[in-house]
């Protein structure tokens, strides 16, 4: 089955596809849809929409459904974001898989309801309290949003840590083709850990606090070599970047931005290719130094370098020191989009 | 510190750390020691441990999980009545009690436990209110009485500056769901013995399914009163009771009323009525509803093209561009639709981009459309200039051409509005302009999936889609005459 649909609407689908049983949400532009959908088609299955008071509220019911053991999620934008931060804290410190949509808008404060990837660092370094992190993918088409989605709820059970879905405004609102599934995923059983009310889970304790900084330690310990061993399912994806004299990189809507900017100076003569993290928690670090290895790089971003400063980041941890001092950024900020003229242009001043 | 082996606890306390652990970590004579015992009690005394999830607060009440035994949820600060309604609501067959104290119910989490109280979530919340924040060192709650001395009231609680003592049961009783509304106290034993019974209750109307139920139960903090056990009893039924009346307030299966029931009609809502088997997804979504599409495929052979749709709010501007990109699909193309969005729609202008193509589309906004329709001056004096060379502007006929279009470009000017009113369908401008881009061979898609996207976008209106098609078809004889 195909729909063409909003991306928003290809989340709700993907959710359900995933087993995804309740739905806890606050309205904010420009992610409402996913509550629209998700009222509609939740009670529709016979599953579970409940509208919270706040963002605080849908984030710390999440905490209680999913440590009954249920497959659940949020979906909200920038300020409801920040209100999640502790929740998420929370979330990663009792290991509760959960997942948060958050459809990216422009800030700081309460800024403008237009697409912005402002919110990178939060999603990506933890923005909460503690030494966290969580599970983050970046789609860029509706399908994407579907299909990441499914993956979100995946892998925030196989790491029992929360799973962001990270996009921007314009992609919620974009409409495009969406091949559904053809099945849904089993329901995974969490009555080892859950408090479920039933007699098996009754020794069940699902908690974040350990008094002791000894237990504390260890369980710091522990969360960061599970952090480690995430770092097997991280994805990268490269276009027309084997032969490549510049690399543009950029996640989600920016990467697409990329592609086209990439197809463009090819035409021209120049060869340009695409590095995309689909994962930018775990963050593709050997994908990205196969394809940057002896290259100029250039990022796409909606935000001040957040990204930017990540590439570096990651370049440097891979050993390519000197490509991490070569790397420039076409960006906007406050709802401007990156134009294709923008980056083509960038990047002929780049090679220059 | 007392040992007690108690019903329903743990025989010992390892959680806390110490493998043998026998005791509480509650200070001598504090209410939470008397109510851990209560509750723990009436929960295996109903045979529910199994069944039970405690829902934990952060406060002097947090390690609960020490004792109880049943499966625990410890919350975030002032959490608990949300991670309650999450828990509920994930495990309807289980008996879910929240337990809270001043600062984490009445303060920080107050909205969360109130719109709980209101959505009639079930679970019982046990509302601990010993008139001040205990763990953290005696601090000023909502429910500090006036003139009482806190770590940040040292000159007593003046009303003037930090308001009165919050009545929780009192505010809660104004909402309409709660089944189950009572305060009673732990401060002798008469009163335990009235609390033992109120917290039977809250188990029962759980176990029963039956609601929301709040227990408010006064409790002495000799700690931070800085009174000795028996001093704090004292003062809680002398002092805290004034202001804090005890009793049942409402149990409406008990015929104590609270609120006069506001007469609704009968409850339409989809998820309670029993459906002998809930649909798939797959079923679900094969269901038609207008946004199915053949599969995609790609055909190099396809040029990209790109569409941008301007005008005012209300002039069909973003129904014209989903036509376009309905047709496309229509035609297994891949396809994009992206409409201006968030407070700009409220306002004048409504602009929408299609994006149509034989392969993946890259970028998905169109700064250089090849094909422009505008339906009024702003959107054309913004636009205009950036259509490519080659490319196609449509714009209606009252529109001023204050600005050249660019070279290389046609321009059309088609009296899109003026023809609409002609037919007598004013509202029907669009599907002008959707005639003009069909005889102007403007959209590369073909005649027919243009029409039969027309058609479908009057699905839920059928009686226009005869009237529209006959438009489309007349309009576009008109055009090209
Ligand atoms: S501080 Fe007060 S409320 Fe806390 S355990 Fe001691 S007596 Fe009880």
């Amino acid at each position: 089955m195909t729909k063409f649909v909003k991306g928003n609407e290809a989340v709700v689908m993907g959710a359900l596809y995933a087993g995804c049983e309740l739905y806890f949400g606050y309205p904010i532009t420009p992610a409402s849809e996913i509550a629209h959908g998700a009222a509609k088609w939740f009670p529709m299955l016979g599953r579970t929409f409940v509208q919270a008071e706040c963002e605080t509220a849908s984030v710390n019911m999440m905490f209680g459904a999913a440590g009954a053991g249920k497959l659940c999620m949020t979906a909200t934008s920038g300020p409801g974001f920040s209100l999640m931060q502790e929740g998420l804290s929370y979330l990663a410190g009792a290991e509760l898989p959960a997942v948060v949509v958050d459809v990216m808008r422009a800030g700081p404060g309460l800024g403008n309801v237009y697409p912005e990837q402002g919110d990178y660092n939060p999603a990506v370094k933890g923005g909460g309290h503690g030494n966290y992190q969580s599970f983050v993918l970046a789609p860029a088409s509706a399908q994407e949003m579907c299909d990441y989605t499914i993956r979100a709820f995946k892998m925030a059970a196989k790491w029992r840590t929360p799973a962001i879905v990270l996009v921007d405004g314009l992609q919620g609102q974009m409409m495009e083709s969406v091949a559904l599934p053809d099945a849904e995923e089993p329901r995974p059983d969490f009555s080892s850990w859950a408090a479920q009310g039933e007699a098996k889970t009754r020794a069940n304790l699902v908690k974040s606090i350990y008094l002791d900084a000894a237990q504390q330690e260890e369980f710091n310990i522990h969360l960061q070599e599970k952090y480690a061993r995430m770092a097997a399912d991280a994805e990268g994806t490269t276009y027309l970047a084997d032969d490549a004299e510049l690399l543009i990189c950029g996640y989600g809507i920016s990467s697409r931005i990329a592609r086209t900017a990439a197809e463009t100076l090819r035409a021209e003569g120049i060869k340009a290719g695409v590095f995309r993290p689909v994962t930018l928690n775990p963050f593709p670090r050997a994908q990205l130094a196969a394809a940057a290895k002896g290259r100029k790089i250039m990022t796409i971003e909606l935000d001040a370098g957040q990204f930017a400063d990540d590439i570096r980041l990651n370049l440097a941890l891979a050993g390519l020191g000197e490509e991490a001092t070569r790397v420039k950024m076409v960006h906007r900020m406050g709802g401007q989009v990156v134009t294709v003229d923008d980056a083509v242009r960038s990047a002929k001043e780049m090679l220059a | 510190m007392k040992i007690i082996e108690q019903k329903g606890m743990y025989k010992e306390f390892p959680r806390c750390g110490k493998p043998h652990a026998r005791t509480t970590h509650y200070c001598p004579g504090c209410g939470h020691g008397i109510v851990n015992k209560l509750v723990a009690e009436c929960c295996a005394e109903m045979g529910l441990q199994d069944r039970t999830i405690f829902v934990d607060p952060v406060g002097c009440g947090v390690f609960t999980y020490y004792y109880w035994d049943a499966a625990h949820i410890s919350a975030a600060h002032g959490r608990a009545s949300a991670a309650a309604t999450g828990a509920a609501r994930a495990r309807p067959d289980a008996v879910t009690i929240a337990y809270q104290g001043d600062g984490d119910l009445g303060a920080i989490g107050f909205n969360n436990a109130f719109q709980a109280a209101s959505r009639g979530e079930k679970f019982g919340c046990i509302f601990i209110n010993n008139s001040l924040y205990g763990m953290t060192g005696g601090q000023m709650a909502p429910t500090t009485l006036e003139g009482e001395k806190t770590t940040t009231t040292p000159f007593g609680r003046d009303p003037a500056l930090t308001g009165h003592p919050l009545h929780v049961c009192e505010v809660f009783n104004q909402l309409q769901a709660p089944v189950y509304i009572a305060r009673v106290s732990v401060a002798d034993t008469k009163r335990i013995m009235q609390a033992r019974e109120a917290i039977r209750r809250v188990f029962e109307i759980q176990r029963d399914h039956k609601g929301y139920a709040l227990l408010e139960i006064l409790a002495p903090c000799p700690t931070n009163f800085g009174m000795s056990p028996q001093k704090a009893a004292e003062f809680c039924m002398n002092e805290m009771e004034k202001e804090f009346p005890l009793g049942v307030v409402r149990d409406t299966e008990k015929g104590v009323a609270g609120v006069e029931p506001v007469k609704h009609p009968e409850s339409q809502a989809l998820a309670v009525k029993s459906v002998p088997r809930f649909p798939t997804c797959m079923e679900l979504f094969a269901t038609p509803d207008g946004t199915e599409a053949p599969p995609v495929e790609d055909d190099p052979a396809v040029p990209e093209r790109r569409f941008k749709f301007a005008g005012y709010g209300g002039q069909g501007i973003l129904s014209l561009g989903i036509c376009v990109a309905e047709a496309a699909r229509l035609e297994k193309r891949h396809t994009l639709w992206f409409p201006s969005y968030g407070p700009e729609q409220r306002g004048g202008s409504a602009s929408c981009s299609v994006v149509v193509s034989g392969m993946p589309i890259g970028s998905p906004t169109v700064e250089h459309p090849d094909v422009l329709v505008c339906m009024n001056q702003p959107s054309y004096e913004r636009f205009a200039k950036d259509v490519k060379p080659g490319g196609v502007i449509i714009v209606d006929a009252t529109v001023p051409l204050a600005v050249e279009p660019p070279q290389g470009v046609k321009l059309y000017r088609v009296p899109a509005i003026k023809m609409a009113e002609d037919f007598g369908v004013p509202k029907a401008a669009n599907t002008m302009m959707l005639a003009a881009l069909r005889a102007f061979k403007a959209t590369g898609l073909k005649d027919d999936s243009l029409e039969t996207a027309l058609c479908a976008s009057f699905k839920k209106k059928p009686q226009l889609i005869e009237k529209n098609r006959e438009l489309l078809r007349r309009a576009e004889e008109e055009l090209k005459s």
